[in-house]
């Protein structure tokens, strides 16, 4: 199975009833996806914002006389570029590698087959659950992603280069066009990293070793499905949304 | 499970410094393989060729995209201020310390560490490594740094190369977008005295080469129980390189400013 054709049957499946008949495990892969990566992203993106705001100020010393303008930018930068793709690049890797090691897993021990001698549909049963919630979760640990790495960023841009916190945090440069951006890039992300990763974990063969081979496409197609589509929206949003 | 939050946060903490442990162990492990050196020569040539040629091409392509990213993040500052003279500077400098040597980096993780934490872990499994052991051929000496020496200097390299391919992309959508002609953004870049940033991207990537090397290396020695065991132990391989090579953006990025102050 391509990942187009996959692609629709998940969709066919996902409003066909399968939000209501999958809705218990809807909750745990929420639960799987969401929660559980919260310390990671935390990690992640703190990391990333506080050291983006170390380095930046070093370069625009050297054009500027006053930082006033690091933090709209920085937080600029943050909703609409860095939280959604550094968030979604983590969930691929993270949320993404898991998927297709479950189900790469799952088909290796013919539990595929034994849902499908049960007349379930593994895409139903497997991928429906996994598709809604990280395109949900996708969008709220990117909403939070950004908000974190505004926060480590605001710290390191007050405390060690001496900005007054209300010159940091303020809002005046991200548009609603920015936001738009940030959160179509977040679904996006969030719809293509589950398909991607599904249709490596269905289309393992082999045992062990087939099942890390399915893993490792799982996090490189979906990486480079997110920095691709990023690219995609990045453009469309320059020519529609920016400024807007 | 039903235990307590305290029981929770116990559990983790104590499966986090396992882990660490675990790392420093294999680290100092590996150092004690290289002096005297004690590592399989013609292995280590054959890691040199599979790392570096299963890789470059997804960095040149990653590295492509950074670059055109970049310049449309800024390009929207740039036509607004009318700045277009700080184009190749503002995505230069973004490209070559941070985002460049992060996102190759992070590429690199999924495509050869986890690559490699599944092909050791399918030895595990496998009981390839209990057969190198009884053949008296050491696993680390054998299997580890090889692979660790071939992940340094192939990550080194391909960031070298990845920041020129993200500066031609940047160029092209410069040029595309915004309507900095090619020629000019590059000379931008070029007159805009970025070559500390571009060494300091250089030194991040190879060390980031090394924490990806050591952490999939270790994730895929302790394999436990078959197909399933190596799927999550991929899986914890590249989380953990995410986040081995955010920590290491830090420690080197904060070095170096500190130095500047």
């Amino acid at each position: 199975m391509n990942g187009l054709s996959l692609f629709r049957q998940t969709l066919f499946w996902t409003f066909n009833g399968g939000l209501i008949r999958r809705r218990r495990q809807i909750m745990e892969q929420m639960y799987e996806i969401g929660i559980r990566s919260i310390l990671f992203i935390t990690v992640t993106i703190g990391v990333l914002g506080m050291i983006t705001v170390l380095q930046a100020v070093i370069q625009i010393q050297k054009i500027l006389p006053e930082y006033s303008m690091v933090g709209p930018a920085f937080i600029q930068a943050m909703v609409r570029e860095f939280g959604p793709t550094i968030g979604g690049l983590m969930i691929a890797t993270r949320v993404g590698s898991g998927i297709a090691a479950e189900i790469g897993s799952m088909v290796v021990t013919e539990q595929v087959d034994a849902l499908r001698m049960s007349n379930a549909d593994p895409v139903d049963y497997l991928v429906v659950p996994r598709f809604v919630s990280c395109t949900v979760m996708t969008v709220v640990l990117s909403i939070y992603g950004a908000t974190i790495g505004v926060l480590a960023g605001g710290v390191v841009g007050v405390y060690v280069w001496g900005i007054a916190g209300d010159t940091f945090f303020r809002l005046v440069v991200v548009s609603t066009g920015d936001t738009i951006s940030g959160l179509l890039k977040a679904v996006t992300y969030g719809m293509a990293i589950p398909i991607v990763c599904a249709q490596a974990g269905l289309s393992t063969r082999g045992g062990s070793e087939g099942v890390g081979e399915a893993t490792t496409k799982a996090v490189v197609n979906s990486s480079f499905a997110v920095i691709a589509l990023d690219l995609v929206i990045s453009a469309f949003s320059y020519m529609f949304l920016f400024g807007k | 499970m039903n235990d307590g939050v305290l029981a929770r946060i116990g559990r983790t903490t104590i499966e986090i410094l396992g882990t660490l442990g675990g790392l420093m162990i294999l680290f100092v492990r590996i150092l004690r393989a290289l002096f005297p050196p004690r590592y399989d020569k013609r292995e280590t040539w054959r890691a040199f060729y599979k790392v570096g040629v299963r890789s470059y091409s997804i960095v040149i392509v990653t590295a492509l995209f950074t670059g055109a990213i970049m310049v449309i993040q800024a390009g929207h500052f740039v036509v607004k201020y009318q700045a277009t003279s700080f184009t190749g500077w503002a995505a230069g400098f973004a490209v070559l310390a941070e985002i460049g040597p992060v996102l190759i980096g992070l590429m690199f993780s999924g495509r050869v560490g986890a690559n490699n934490t599944a092909e050791l872990g399918t030895m595990v499994v496998t009981e390839q490594i209990d057969a190198l052991r009884t053949l008296a051929i050491e696993p680390v000496h054998y299997l580890v740094v090889p692979r660790f020496l071939a992940m340094i200097v192939m990550l080194f390299l391909l960031t070298a190369l990845g920041d020129l391919f993200a500066l031609l992309g940047g160029a092209i959508t410069a040029d595309l977008m915004i309507d900095v002609p090619f020629s000019i953004f590059l000379r931008q870049v070029a007159t805009a005295g970025l070559m500390e940033e571009y060494l300091i991207g250089l030194m991040k990537g190879s060390l980031f080469g090394m924490s990806i090397a050591v952490t999939s290396c270790y994730f895929g020695l302790n394999v436990r129980g078959g197909a399933t065991g190596v799927g999550r132990a991929v899986n914890s391989s590249v989380v953990g390189s995410a986040i081995g090579i955010f920590v290491v953006d830090f420690a080197v990025g904060a070095t170096w400013v500190s130095n500047l102050l």
